[in-house]
């Protein structure tokens, strides 16, 4: 079972990617995650068969359009082709900020210790890093800038509204 | 200006760890060239021909002399003595070494300087009027809003992995001096006939292959709306922006393809539904978030008395050098008894915009004696000392004078624009620093310069057009053909109220007939002009191409016909 950081934590993966075309369970108690052009065509059938269904969604789908048919899912898994491509951090962002997505999402594809920063702070909770990378290396990048001008989908308040509210406290 | 808070000192410091770890892993092989290539690039770092080149970010131009002296500093511990002005009013270093660079971001953020998102496919430094708060013609100064939004963009993870490189640039006055609509956005403040003040949002502009000006999206974006507009415009830009294509990657090229229509109607969606959701409240600017960081752009303590004791015509009418430099170097300031200065970087035999390390320290002397410490960075790769007294001009322009730093042309034929070409860029194809000396040294004496009055001569050593020779009055762009530099012309371009792009005049001249070409050009403008009071913008507009046409290819019959 590979490894994957979860919330900030190194985990085994209870998830495997079913790629089109194969008909194997997954592994780890049958949780799997496939396309979203599958999970389209096979809903039922996979419902029944695997303890929990995952639906991978392209970085060139409008998220927001197919949210319905996926908003139950327990997890939403968003593709970086290579590490360069930043679609998906739009479409994390619109799933939890806009569409108040809370299940597991996460990040797969070309995924390098330094894009683990910017995953982070759009709302993935879990990232798959690439086979070459360090584990270590990335769990320590996540935090690796612990200020922030602006709110992504992350912990962080937006300075305009914190000096607001630090005026506010004067007065 | 704006001075860093506890927010920015450590998100700068904690961002030069960041990359010095980078560095080490680079170098200790950990990261591939590819990958460590786009985390150079957000650090400004860019590879040139022969070392890595910095670019230092400088938020609408603003600088002070602490950060003078500290670039007077790097130049000569990390590079050779000199830096670069780029037509982004930003700075760069031509030769540091690599492993020595995570030191040298360090000292710069010592002094609240940085590579930020200075290269690469994220949002870049921001631009805006370098006359602003000083300006008559200026309504509403540009730079708290330029500096709000630069919050918002510096290390957006939404928006940190764009698909080509994402410009903005600001003004708030009648006068366009910042180019606006030669960025991805240009933001206009604007002032409803109510007093209310918006942004006037053009997006789609760009230079490089296939120069576009930005188009107009939206002409009222109320003033609570800033960012979430620029969420929008980002947003769709991430989306849509092409990644299959390097040289369609721009947003110029979504807007070229989708229409005017479906494009603003794409971001007018987005911007609607970020203002509905949660987004939109955290994106809201109230009056207090911008008067609060008005207050770091508040005038300087003028003094009441400093028309008193001034004698500028007299002086000017005994010394001609100093009456030379009033004329061409010296405007008007909206505060009686006071003056704004151009320092040129266009002195006789220098490379346009470069300014060496004893420049830069006598230029943090005269802006601490002269102009309350500060000093800007222009859209024309020169400088300005925004508050001078009058009562001071004198000995300011002793002291630039001293520097060479005093030369008469502001605005002139040899004010030229140019990027630092072959000789230094690994993506130049051809020499641009020789090229405007060349055409300097037809036009060298002041006569000559005067006689010709008001042009924009900008050179780009590539179509990539970082000298913006595509909005030049005359552009010229270096192209290599089978390994020899050879340069196309082009007329009519203009940067400013009257954007416009160029028009290519016809076959290219090559490295020996390019100067001789350009004064052609000029001296056919003079022959054509109505009187010297109609410039050669004007000149160009009123009678074409064909008359300039016929000058430039003088010797070939078949020019008429190409």
């Amino acid at each position: 079972m590979t490894a994957i950081l979860r919330r900030g934590e190194i985990v085994a993966d209870d998830w495997a990617v079913i790629e089109d075309g194969r008909t194997e369970l997954g592994t780890g108690g049958g949780k799997v995650i496939v396309t979203l052009a599958r999970w389209r065509a096979e809903r039922e059938a996979l419902l029944a068969g695997h303890t929990a269904v995952g639906v991978l969604v392209p970085n060139t789908t409008d998220i927001e359009a197919v949210y319905a048919e996926i908003a139950d899912r327990p997890l939403i898994a968003l593709q970086f082709p290579t590490f360069a491509d930043g679609r998906a951090l739009s479409q994390a962002v619109v799933l939890r900020k806009r569409l108040s997505y809370r299940g597991e999402l996460r990040a797969v594809g070309d995924i390098i210790r330094d894009l683990v920063f910017w995953l982070g702070r759009c709302g993935f909770e879990s990232i798959a890093p690439r086979k070459d990378q360090n584990l270590e290396s990335c769990r320590k990048a996540l935090d690796e800038i612990n200020v922030a001008y602006q709110a992504a989908a992350d912990q962080h308040t937006p300075v305009w509204v914190r000096r607001r509210r630090a005026l506010a406290a004067v007065h | 200006m704006y001075r860093y808070d506890a927010i920015d000192h450590a998100l700068v410091s904690q961002r030069v760890e960041q990359f010095r770890d980078q560095t080490r892993r680079y170098l200790a092989g950990e990261i591939s060239d590819d990958e460590f290539r786009h985390l150079r690039l957000r650090n400004g770092l860019y590879q040139q021909r022969f070392a890595p080149m910095l670019r230092i970010s400088v938020p609408y131009g603003l600088l002070e002399s602490a950060q003078l002296r500290k670039m007077a500093h790097v130049t000569r511990k990390y590079d050779k003595g000199y830096a670069h002005f780029t037509t982004r009013q930003n700075i760069q270093l031509n030769w540091p070494k690599l492993e020595q660079v995570p030191d040298l971001l360090a000292e710069l953020a010592e002094v609240q300087l940085h590579g930020i998102q200075a290269c690469g496919n994220d949002t870049r430094n921001i631009t805006s009027d370098y006359l602003a708060g000083v300006a008559a013609d200026e309504h509403t100064d540009p730079r708290p809003y330029a500096e709000l939004l630069r919050q918002y963009i510096t290390l957006n993870p939404e928006f940190y992995w764009l698909p080509r490189k994402f410009k903005f640039g600001f003004t708030g006055a009648a006068v366009d001096r910042a180019a606006t609509r030669t960025n991805d956005v240009a933001v206009h403040l604007v002032r409803r006939a109510d007093g209310a003040i918006g942004y006037r949002f053009f997006v789609g502009g760009g230079l490089g292959r296939l120069p576009m000006l930005g188009q107009e999206m939206n002409p009222f974006v109320p003033e609570s709306d800033l960012l979430r507009y620029a969420c929008a415009v980002l947003r769709t830009f991430n989306r849509f922006g092409r990644r299959d294509n390097i040289h369609k990657a721009r947003i110029k090229i979504v807007l070229r393809e989708w229409g005017i229509e479906r494009f603003r109607a794409a971001i007018e969606e987005e911007y609607a539904k970020i203002n509905a959701s949660v987004e939109g409240d955290e994106l809201l600017l109230l009056p207090e978030d911008i008067e609060s960081i008005r207050g770091h752009f508040t005038a300087p303590a003028y003094d009441p008395q400093a028309e008193a004791g001034a004698d500028v015509a007299g002086i000017a009418a005994r010394d001609a050098r100093f009456g030379a430099w009033i004329k061409r170097n010296v405007r008007a300031h909206k505060i009686p008894g006071y003056r704004v200065v151009f320092v040129s970087l266009k002195a006789p035999d220098a490379v346009p915009g470069d300014c060496s390390a004893e420049q830069f320290e006598a230029l943090a002397d005269i802006s601490d004696a002269y102009s309350f410490g500060e000093l800007r960075s222009t859209y024309d790769q020169n400088l300005v000392l925004a508050d001078v007294a009058e009562r001071d001009l004198y000995e300011v322009w002793q002291r630039l004078d001293a520097v060479k730093l005093a030369t008469p042309n502001i605005g002139l034929v040899t004010d030229i624009v140019s990027c630092p070409g072959l000789d230094f860029c690994g993506l130049a194809n051809a020499g641009s620093i020789g090229v405007s000396q060349d055409i300097y040294r037809r036009f060298d004496t002041l006569d000559a310069q005067y006689e010709v009055g008001a042009i924009r001569i900008t050179i780009s050593g590539c179509m990539n057009g970082c000298g913006h020779h595509s909005v030049g009055h005359i552009g010229i762009l270096g192209v290599d053909k089978h390994g020899e530099e050879w340069y196309q012309v082009t007329l009519g371009g203009s940067a400013g109220n009257d954007a416009a792009i160029g028009e290519r005049i016809g076959r290219a001249l090559a490295r020996d007939e390019i100067a001789d070409g350009v004064e052609r050009l000029i001296r056919g403008y003079l022959a054509l002009r109505v009187d010297e009071d109609e410039t050669f913008i004007e000149c160009y507009r009123r009678v074409g191409m064909a008359p300039f046409k016929a000058r430039l290819y003088l010797n070939e019959t078949e020019a008429a016909a190409a």
